[in-house]
């Protein structure tokens, strides 16, 4: 029988804490929905999202009540985009269409964000994949709820230089077309190297093509959890802080494998994975950085962050992975800037540089997330940042992204606001020198060695 | 059989239980078990409850015990027993 002190110890957790369950995210295969034109294929791409989600948010509210555990998103992951418009779409303009049915698609089955409008160029691009990319600025400017990624290189793969090039332009572009709204269009798009099939989190999800028909993936949240956990052991030795913190990553990946497993069940669509990342949102006592703080440091980005975050990240993947049956996405700890207040805090006390959340990537789930710089950085700079951030994904064996945002008419000292979940963001000081002749090459970085690790 | 737990955080006062135990005695719902502590100064109450020969559905019920609840200043929960389970037992 439950005492009740763990049944307290939950809700304090719940209501406390901000424990929440951050994303059901219901991922969708497209690929049976190529029509004879873009209209039909548009119609059958509408037709298969609100048909297979349409109790997706309804279900995600009553198991959130059954449980007493709020469910903070729900979300649709589709088949990548230059894959299921390939044959019909013959320029930019068609995919537009695209993004609006998947956006009204979204919009009609009430989920809050809508992932997939994507191509996998890691190693070469088809002519439908830079059609695409070429339409990106234009389709995040004209929807609301569609978000975009686009895979860029892997480990076994290298890095597709060509396609890094052209995406520092795609994001100045994109920043340019959505300027009036602090240039929001960029928080929606994330270039990944060794992105993973069935990541539930936004801005990178995609439903890829090794997965199912249909699949339910969840994301959980809590560091807030975390942190109210390590302060009950300040001072005491690692290993203490790492029993402490494995034995709270245990808890709360639970809850989101009981969630999942019921969303599952109800919606009769089979469980796929629990993503068992630390996701921050702007709330106070919702952040990593507090997590890194409590650990010891003076503020995210003090010398030792990277050791920090690289504990931090092992001992959550080493507690999630018993808890739950199959664990995947990008599972680890989240570093976005915008989201997390105690980042910003530490970005505005000169304390945190563009550079040292750079070397924390290394060790950490994701990558640059949710980066504003000035709007006036060349598009060679902002595809320097890409190729720098990938090349740690591709040596490292491990996803890395970039999620940054060229603020049009901000400079450093200002301040983006996104609103909602993606909060808001100081913009941060770029490397001045330029990268021009080396991203101006073409081709590709071959894969790299897989011996001799040093 | 599913269980379901119905906790009660708040001020202590005169009448907490009895009006909690006078909505599920009217909805057909059974107490199996009733734990009360006090932490930092806070009346916690937890029972353990079989509510499945009520005829509400479990919403309508968590929501009209969070009404309860507003009405004697308390904050009253119902959630089910699993995610207790999957928390703390292996």
């Amino acid at each position: 029988m439950i005492s009740i002190n763990e049944v307290i110890e939950t809700n304090e957790m719940i209501r406390r804490m901000n424990l929440d369950v951050r994303t059901i995210t219901m991922g969708i295969s497209l690929l049976d929905c190529v029509g004879k034109d873009v209209k039909e294929t548009c119609d059958k791409i509408y037709d298969k999202i609100t048909t297979s989600a349409k109790n997706l948010v309804s279900v995600g509210k009553e198991i959130s009540k059954m449980y007493g555990i709020p469910i903070v998103n729900k979300r649709i992951s589709v088949t990548p985009i230059s894959l299921v418009g390939g044959s019909v779409c013959k320029t930019s303009e068609d995919f537009v269409e695209i993004a609006k049915a998947l956006d009204n698609a979204a919009t009609k089955v009430g989920v809050n964000f809508i992932g997939g409008y994507s191509a996998l160029v890691s190693k070469g691009m088809t002519k439908a994949d830079e059609l695409l990319i070429r339409s990106i600025p234009q389709a995040l400017k004209e929807t609301s709820l569609v978000c975009s990624s686009v895979n860029c290189g892997s480990t076994k793969t290298g890095l597709n230089m060509d396609a890094v090039k052209i995406l520092g332009e795609i994001i100045l572009e994109t920043a340019e077309l959505t300027k009036n709204q602090d240039s929001l269009g960029c928080c929606k798009f994330v270039v990944f190297c060794n992105a993973p099939d069935d990541n539930p989190f936004m801005a990178g999800a995609f439903h890829g093509v090794t997965e199912a028909d249909k699949i339910i993936n969840v994301g959980v949240s809590g560091p807030g959890v975390v942190k109210s956990a390590l302060e009950a052991v300040r001072g005491e030795s690692f290993e203490v802080l790492c029993e402490t913190i494995k034995k709270t990553a245990f808890k709360i990946t639970r809850v989101g494998q009981l969630v999942a497993k019921e969303a599952s069940e109800r919606l009769g669509v089979p469980f796929g994975i629990v993503d068992l990342s630390l996701a921050p949102t702007p709330a106070v006592g919702d952040s990593v950085g507090e997590i890194l703080e409590e650990i010891g440091l003076e503020y995210a980005g003090a010398p030792g962050t990277t050791a920090a975050l690289a504990l931090l990240n092992d001992q959550v993947k080493k507690g999630g992975v018993m808890a739950s049956s199959y664990v995947g996405g990008l599972s680890g700890a989240f570093i976005p800037v915008s989201e997390d207040q105690r980042m910003i805090d530490a970005v505005e006390a000169g304390a945190l540089t563009i550079e040292k959340l750079e070397a924390m990537t290394c060790v950490c789930s994701v990558g640059l997330d949710m980066i504003a710089i000035p709007g006036d950085t060349p598009a060679s700079t902002i595809s320097g940042i890409i190729a720098d951030e990938m090349a740690i994904g591709m040596v490292n064996q491990k996803t890395t992204a970039v999620r940054i945002i060229p603020v049009i008419g901000k400079i450093v000292g200002d301040r983006a606001e996104f609103g909602g979940l993606l909060g808001y963001a100081p913009i941060m000081s770029v490397n001045k020198y330029s990268c021009e002749n080396f991203i101006n090459r073409g081709g590709r970085i071959p894969a790299p060695i897989h011996s001799f690790k040093n | 059989m599913k269980k379901t737990i119905i906790t009660v955080v708040g001020q202590d006062k005169v009448g907490i239980i009895a009006k909690v135990c006078n909505y599920l005695a009217s909805n057909n719902i059974n107490i199996m078990d009733i734990a009360q502590t006090t932490v930092q100064g806070y009346f916690n109450m937890m029972m353990v409850v079989d509510a499945n020969n009520a005829v509400k559905s479990h919403d309508e019920i968590a929501s009209e015990l969070e009404s309860v609840g507003r009405e004697i200043g308390v904050q009253i929960k119902a959630q089910r027993e699993e995610i207790f389970d999957m928390m703390h037992r292996i």
